[in-house]
């Protein structure tokens, strides 16, 4: 099949990208999108152009490093995938492909379609994980969890953190991200104990960090690679709120 | 060179007590006077600097990816190992670690395999601890599953992504550090060198790669956990960026390297497609729990997987393995299918793969069962493939998978240079010539949380007088140089063809030569080719951009170049080992029925091989391996 691709290219953060386009030919249907970006990059390399820089790694769907916006959709037009996992037969022959790098205030453009997410980093370092040291934790079937507790735990923890829930927002916001890791956490007995302050913490990062306020569309959760539900987004409200009220009894 | 292992004294099951007893502490004043470089984030790294970080050393972690989180221990889908006997099922220590010394073909070192199993405990707790969803039964407890090579059920697992939750949970407990300030982060950094001052490991050079930027730090002990080196063969399960430099490079200054060969052969990946194919994906193991592979009885079968009746089916490894059927170990289930596939009984479009057959397991169980337990992997074949696998067999074949070869490491993880240790796959421990499912996720932990503390501890005690080290040496200021002249070089070479077509050209020549199968002549000729390759390289390659900016193709010049000299050295250690054991197939040592022939009397030992620098012969040093407790058997799982 042959695509007519339309990619932004962006020397570094400070200078102006813009669109340029490539033609390519005769692709077979079963490769993956970033195969084929392989492909383009073989074919520029060879006739002396720099080749488009892009993030991918495991190509699993699972590391999360792979994302670019896709025809104006997060990760492209399969729903529920990451592009590693997107092959070409999601696309029409001779079909116009618009590629651009994941677009959010918080997500700088580092080159091409390379963008920064460590903002992400910054705001599990505020209190994304469970205050235990290491070496000496006690029994593992001294506490008991549910099945349906630990599965609902880990629907919220199966978050990649590609970023795809703040690129397709409008407003830019990490509400998704954030929310999960508050909801897995809170779930589970072991990180229980310090909800109120990991809730405001992670929160208060974000904000720093300068991803906008959850817009209620929802589109985070229809673009998310693992099915993340914005009810998540409820409950790191509701911690949120909860957090306040017992910090200012306290 | 004679290698000390530094097995701790005592029986067995006390020589890890021994050791602990005995081993130096630093104290907690006098830490955060040394400082530590970790290299890699997976679970050993970002384990091992999360621990040393909390016991108050000062501690930089380095990763080439764009977060820690992204490390390739996610992809570790099926689960990992722990003797905890919650089945009440025999499970103990001492039965792991029989099974792991066994599965590793009695080529490992009984007190590190010990000792893994001891940590498995741990480990469970910790994890757990940590927040880890692990599967639950019903009633709050939790669950676990059988895996290859072993009667037990000693797996504990998180659906289908055991490997991700584990990291995340190691990763979390790293960036709490790093938000306390005790461990500093470079993410999107490639160590390029080691840099040695008086005999010991005192610093790495660094590639910034976002500004390409060369940059030196210091440190009184290095430690790499940098993963296996399997993408060598470029269609493989590892993730894109996996790769061998740092080790290799580690090697080039002295750290001897073990057993480069032994190579595992997932059975249970993807089937190649095309040339155009960047790797190949793995399916968790634990489907073989419950999928049963066949291939059509009929060489050349045309008809649909469904269409083929029950008796004109071949369940090769229920026929060959009856005592553990499905679950063989991974090397055997991988040349089963390699046998099968060579003799005509392939299937799907290109003929290189088996059937995994969920039918029976489906009919017995019901299909919202089997989504429960594999749902997500299910997910992700119909993604990659567009076929079904709850209404026709996954299509799987054998691919590179794991590397049990690695740098040379004593019971403490340190290498022949001191100051370097090597944790998880980077290293060649506890696995001998085969690794069980479920153990790689259990060694990384294991040596990151708790092994390495106590073991760099005991080196850092002689160190607190050391005061700091200076990256203004003359060994960082050669090192460096000698960095920069390598990019400066691939930069001027400006020749016609792309470094992936080295990495597949390279890649082709060890499937065919040194992959599941190999034999004296194919190791001679590849040896040979991987030179020719080599040479064209330096002629010919084209790295496109600038040396001193972003430029993903300058990467990976640098791992294609150490590749060929790591495919080198796999080749040799293959040739000189004249036995068949584990991963490590010779086509003239078989017995007639086409088992591996191990031979005990002459290879019970770990190859070791030191730098004789380029064009010349590698050094084989040879480590005897002493069993005290179980003398090696004959594997059979029949």
């Amino acid at each position: 099949m042959d695509l007519h691709l339309k990619i932004w290219r962006q020397k570094d953060r400070q200078s102006e990208g813009k669109l340029v386009s490539y033609d390519l030919k005769e692709l077979n249907p079963h490769m993956s999108f970033l195969e084929m970006l392989d492909t383009l990059n073989e074919k520029l390399i060879t006739e002396g152009d720099e080749p488009v820089e892009f993030d991918h790694d495991c190509r699993e769907g699972i590391c999360g490093q792979c994302g670019m916006m896709i025809n104006g959709i997060a990760h492209g037009p399969l729903k529920n995938t990451t592009t590693c996992q997107l092959h070409l037969r999601s696309f029409r022959d001779g079909e116009t492909v618009l590629i651009e790098p994941f677009r959010a205030g918080a997500f700088p453009v580092k080159k091409d379609l390379k963008v920064d997410r460590s903002a992400f980093d910054r705001i599990i370092s505020s209190g994304g994980f469970v205050s235990i040291n290491t070496g000496q934790a006690p029994d593992a079937t001294a506490v008991a969890v549910t099945h349906q507790t630990a599965e609902e735990a880990f629907d919220a923890a199966a978050c990649i953190g590609c970023g795809a829930c703040v690129a397709t927002c409008k407003n830019g916001s990490a509400a998704l991200f954030t929310s999960a890791k508050i909801t897995h956490m809170v779930l589970l007995p072991q990180g229980k104990e310090e909800r109120s302050e990991r809730v405001l913490n992670m929160v208060t990062q974000m904000d720093k960090e300068l991803f906008g306020h959850c817009s209620n569309t929802e589109a985070c959760e229809v673009e998310c690679p693992q099915g993340i539900s914005v009810l998540n987004i409820a409950r790191m409200n509701y911690e949120y709120g909860r957090a306040l009220f017992f910090r200012r009894k306290g | 060179m004679i290698l000390d292992s530094k097995i701790p004294e005592g029986p067995l099951e006390q020589k890890w007590d021994n050791y602990k007893k005995k081993a130096k502490l630093v104290n907690p004043a006098n830490r955060k006077k040394l400082d530590i470089i970790v290299v890699g984030t997976g679970l050993a790294g970002s384990s091992v600097a999360a621990s040393l970080g909390e016991m108050g050393y000062n501690v930089k972690s380095f990763c080439f990816q764009d977060s820690p989180r992204r490390a390739h221990s996610v992809a570790a889908q099926g689960g990992v190992n722990a003797a905890k006997n919650y089945k009440n099922d025999g499970d103990s220590i001492y039965r792991m670690f029989v099974d792991t010394l066994k599965g590793g073909d009695f080529r490992a070192r009984e007190a590190n395999v010990y000792r893994m199993a001891e940590c498995s405990l741990n480990l469970i707790d910790q994890a757990v601890a940590q927040g880890v969803p692990f599967g639950r039964e019903y009633g709050g407890y939790l669950n676990n599953r059988s895996f290859g090579g072993v009667q037990v059920s000693r797996t504990f697992y998180a659906r289908g992504q055991t490997g991700q939750q584990l990291l995340l949970g190691a990763y979390q407990a790293l960036m709490r550090q790093v938000g306390k300030g005790t461990v500093q982060l470079y993410s999107r950094h490639e160590m390029l060198d080691l840099v040695m001052i008086d005999g010991k490991a005192r610093g790495i050079i660094v590639r910034n790669l976002d500004t390409g930027e060369i940059e030196r730090h210091a440190a009184h002990a290095v430690i790499l956990a940098t993963g296996g080196y399997g993408k060598i063969y470029y269609l493989s399960t590892l993730a894109m960026g996996c790769n061998g430099s740092a080790i290799w490079r580690a090697h080039k200054k002295g750290a001897l390297m073990a057993s480069p060969s032994w190579i595992q052969v997932h059975p249970t990946s993807l089937p190649q497609s095309g040339d155009y194919q960047s790797k190949l994906t793995l399916m968790s193991e634990s489907l073989r729990n419950d999928g049963r592979i066949w291939v059509p009885s009929k060489a050349d079968e045309t008809r649909q997987p469904n269409d083929i009746p029950e008796n004109e089916r071949d369940y090769y490894l229920e026929r060959r393995y009856p005592a553990f059927g499905n679950l063989a170990p991974r090397d055997i289930s991988s040349r089963a299918a390699k046998e099968r596939i060579d003799a005509g009984y392939g299937i799907g479009p290109l003929k290189n793969a088996v059937y995994l057959d969920f039918s029976k397991a489906i009919q017995e169980q019901g299909k919202e069962k089997i989504k429960e337990k594999y749902g997500n992997l299910f997910d992700m074949y119909l993604k990659i493939t567009g076929y079904n696998a709850y209404n026709e067999p996954m299509m799987i074949s054998p691919s590179a998978h794991f590397s049990m070869g690695g740098l040379w490491v004593d019971y403490e993880l340190m290498t022949t240079i001191p100051g370097l240790f090597a944790l998880g796959e980077a290293n060649f421990a506890d696995h001998g010539a085969n690794r069980l499912g479920a153990n790689s996720l259990l060694q990384a932990s294991v040596d990151g949380y708790f092994i390495a503390p106590y073991t760099i501890a005991n080196y850092l005690a002689n160190e607190i007088h050391t005061g700091k080290i200076s990256p203004d040496t003359p060994e960082f200021e050669t090192a460096e140089q000698a960095v920069k002249q390598q990019i400066q070089d691939f930069m001027n070479i400006k020749g016609t063809k792309t470094v992936d077509y080295f990495h597949k050209t390279l890649g082709k020549l060890l499937y065919d030569y040194c992959g599941l199968a190999r034999n004296e002549k194919g190791l001679k000729y590849a040896i040979e080719e991987i030179r020719r390759l080599k040479q064209e390289f330096y002629k010919d390659v084209r790295v496109s951009g600038q040396g001193d900016k972003m430029n993903t193709e300058l990467e990976k010049a640098g791992r294609v170049a150490d590749y060929f000299e790591i495919g080198e050295l796999m080749c040799y250690d293959a040739l000189t080992r004249n036995e068949s054991c584990g991963a490590h197939f010779r086509e003239e040592f078989q017995t007639p029925d086409g088992e591996a022939l191990r031979n005990d009397t002459e290879y019970q030992f770990i190859s070791a091989w030191a730098w004789k620098g380029e064009n010349n012969e590698p050094e084989l040093i040879k480590e005897p391996l002493i069993f005290e407790e179980i003398q090696p058997t004959v594997r059979s799982y029949k």
